[in-house]
This record gives structure tokens, sequence and C-alpha cells, in this order.
């Protein structure tokens, strides 16, 4: 366990694993040394990494079994490419052999690798599947939330088809960035400097308060450890239930009923107001503790 | 991108063959370091991998210091840079070396 905090935002997708697991628990799959690089970088003539900006293997997390995932956001800003796709994919296959109790995804990525175009987003779309497969063989996958890419793109939507979303306040989803939607859009449509609205709209708070994550929590790999520990202990020894047909014709509606409610909502203010805080220009400050004890005390 | 490879003789060699490590990150001004036991005893092989062409003598200066601080045999070092300093490039070298003697997990 780690008694000093270590920011979850600033470490390394290696740090991540190394203080997020049990100690020497976690095994790498296809580690640097074999050398899985991207062949289309090789061919771009740009640099490349040995693991591809992700990093697999098996670990035990407060003694539970798991295969763990995690994006180097700083390395193409996490960027999903072929062999990076790859990765992911096997490793979620690998969970329908190994049966752990969840497979974690520490998500830092903007989405597809723009280098490896179509490579990219087939990448996506396996992961996708195999995400849906893994849940319905009872397995759920977790998305941890907290790098300075956040999850977007593909990424986003993979996030979103996680059973358990853990973010922290610096964590964002989204599926187009800010900067993408400004430049389509223009800047009236969305301020891409202006880093409270971008917050407001994709950050962790929001996010949270919106139920699109499962868990708030601050920048601290101990903090996503405890909460990652809580929801493996509420999910071992008792087998997800795949998604039936009324399961997924009530998320659909309750998703109308959301895109209704909000339809002319500009700002996460008003999804914070809907959710019961009251002091809409403190919410920013307040504390994850406070935030989260307000929110669930909340009708 | 520019690609060489440098042999250094050296005459200190490691009692052990640890296990391989990576240290530091391909991204802007940083780079990523991977070593590995496997070399000839007297030997400390360098692959360099850079976007930055027309460096290869400032390269070859840092490389040659490290190899002075760091007199270690029998191993190969593989360098994914993406546009470091002189500087990091020392401290990483420096940090990857110290990581893998250390065993470490």
């Amino acid at each position: 366990m780690n008694v000093k905090p270590i920011n979850y935002f600033e470490a390394s997708a290696r740090t991540r694993i190394a203080c997020l697991v049990d100690p020497e628990s976690f095994t790498e799959f296809c580690p640097p040394e074999l050398r899985h690089i991207s062949p289309h970088l090789v061919r771009l003539n740009a640099p490349v990494a040995f693991d591809d900006g992700v990093m697999v293997g098996r670990a035990r997390l407060a003694g539970h079994p798991v295969l763990i995932a995690s994006q180097e956001g700083k390395f193409n800003g996490g960027a999903v490419g072929e062999v990076h796709g790859a990765k992911l994919r096997g490793l979620l296959d690998k969970a329908l052999i190994e049966r752990p109790v969840a497979v974690l995804l520490l998500v830092d990525s903007g989405g597809v690798r723009l280098h490896e175009a179509n490579a990219g987003l087939i990448a996506i779309s396996e992961l996708m599947r195999a995400i849906l497969r893994t849940q319905s063989a009872g397995i759920p996958v977790f998305a941890l939330i907290g790098g300075s890419c956040g999850a977007f793109g593909g990424m986003g939507i993979v996030s979103r088809l996680c059973t358990e979303v853990i973010i922290s306040e610096q964590g964002r989803i989204g599926l187009s960035g800010p900067e993408v939607i400004e430049t389509v859009k223009g800047v009236d449509e969305f301020d891409s400097r202006d880093r409270a609205l971008v917050w407001r709209i994709t950050g962790g708070k929001v996010r949270r308060a919106l139920g699109d994550a499962t868990r708030l929590v601050g920048d601290d790999i101990g903090a996503f450890r405890a909460a990652t520990a809580e929801l493996l202990d509420k999910h071992a020894g008792r087998p997800l239930n795949s998604s039936d047909l009324d399961d997924l014709t009530a998320a659909h509606s309750n998703l109308s009923i959301r895109a209704q409610r909000y339809d002319t909502a500009r700002d996460g203010r008003i999804i914070f107001q809907e959710a019961g805080f009251t002091e809409l220009e403190s919410v920013a400050l307040l504390p994850v503790d406070d935030f989260n004890r307000q929110l669930e005390g909340s009708p | 991108m520019e690609q060489f490879v440098m042999n250094f003789t050296v005459t200190n060699r490691l009692a052990t063959t640890p296990s391989p490590r990576v240290c530091g990150v391909v991204s802007s001004g940083n780079l990523e370091v991977l070593v590995e036991s496997g070399e000839p005893e007297d030997t400390c092989r360098i692959d360099v991998h850079t976007p930055a062409e027309g460096f290869r003598d400032i390269w070859s200066a840092v490389l040659r210091d490290f190899v002075e601080r760091q007199p270690v045999g029998g191993v190969r070092i593989t360098i994914n840079d993406a546009g470091a300093t002189p500087a990091v490039v020392s401290l990483r070298l420096d940090q990857a070396i110290d990581f893998f003697r250390s065993e470490k997990p």
C-alpha cells in the first residue's frame, strides 16, 4: 500500500501500474524487449516506442487476480495504433481464458492514432467488440481515467462501454476534443482555451454527476487503488449478468430522457444544478469527498 | 530518422545478468532507454534511433561520457529518442543503468 500520495496525473503508464497493483504481482505480456513496435510509424520515419505506448499484463489487486492495461499518454497522446490496439484486444481475449475478477484499462488517450488511420479505427472497433464479449462472458471491465489526455475519440466510446468507470477530477471523457470542436465549429461553439469550461463539460466531476463515471476519486494512485479494490470486492464471486434486451431498452430510454432534458444545456453548471448542488460556483473547488457526499446524498 | 550503433570496450563486467529494463517515455524532449544483458562481457553496445538528424558528434560525446561514468560490459542499450537534450540523455542513461543493476522489480 502507498502511504505517500502519488499523482496519478503526472505518473507514467508504468508507474501507474506499479503503484496500483499488489507489490511484485505484475507480469507484463509482450514486454518492451520483444520490440513489438508500430510498422506504420517506422514507415513514416516517426519515433517508435518499444511497447507501442501501452503495457498489458497480469497482476493482483487487493489479492484479486486482474488483467491490466495502461496507456502512455505522453507517447503520441496515448493514441491507438494497430499494435497498441492489438495488445488491448489480445488482453481482453485472454480474459475469456484466464477469467480474472476484472480487466482494468488505465485509459489515457486522445483516440485513434492518425498516422495509422484505418488500422487504428479497426483496432478501436475490435476493442469495442472485445469488451462486449468479455462482459457477456460475465467478466467486468473497469476504465480508470485520470491522465492528461483523458479518454477521447474511440477511447471515449470504449470507456463508456466499461462496467465501472473510475475517474479523477483531472480526468476527462469525450468524443471530439475541445480543440477539434473549436476548429470545426468555431470559438463561439466551444472555446478550448477556457479550461474551466472544458472541465465543466468533459471533466471528472461533471461525468460523475451525469452518471457516466461510477466513482470520482482524488488525483492519487492510492485513491484509484482503493476505489478499484472496493469495486473488485463488489464484483468478485458474482459474475456480471450480461445485459438482456430489457436492460438495453431501459438504458436507451434513459439516454433519450437525458438527451431531451439537457437539449439546450450549454454548460455543465446545469448538470450540477439538476444533480442537487446549490452553490454552483463552488462545485469546481469542492474537495472530492465533499462532492461525493453531496452527490450521493442528493435525491 | 537517424540510426547508428556505437560499441565501447569496457573493463568492468556485471557479475549477474539482470532482466531487461526500460526507462523514460518517447515524448517530445524525452527518450526511452532499454537496457539488456547478452553482449560480450567487455562490450557496451548502444543503438540510437533519433529523429534529430545531424547531431551524431554530440551523441558520441554524450555516450562516451556515459560509458566513462558507468563502464558496464555485457550490456546492450537501445535508445528511442524524441528530441531530448544532451543533459536529459545523460540523466536518463544513468537512471536506466542504475535501475538495471538494482534488479528491483
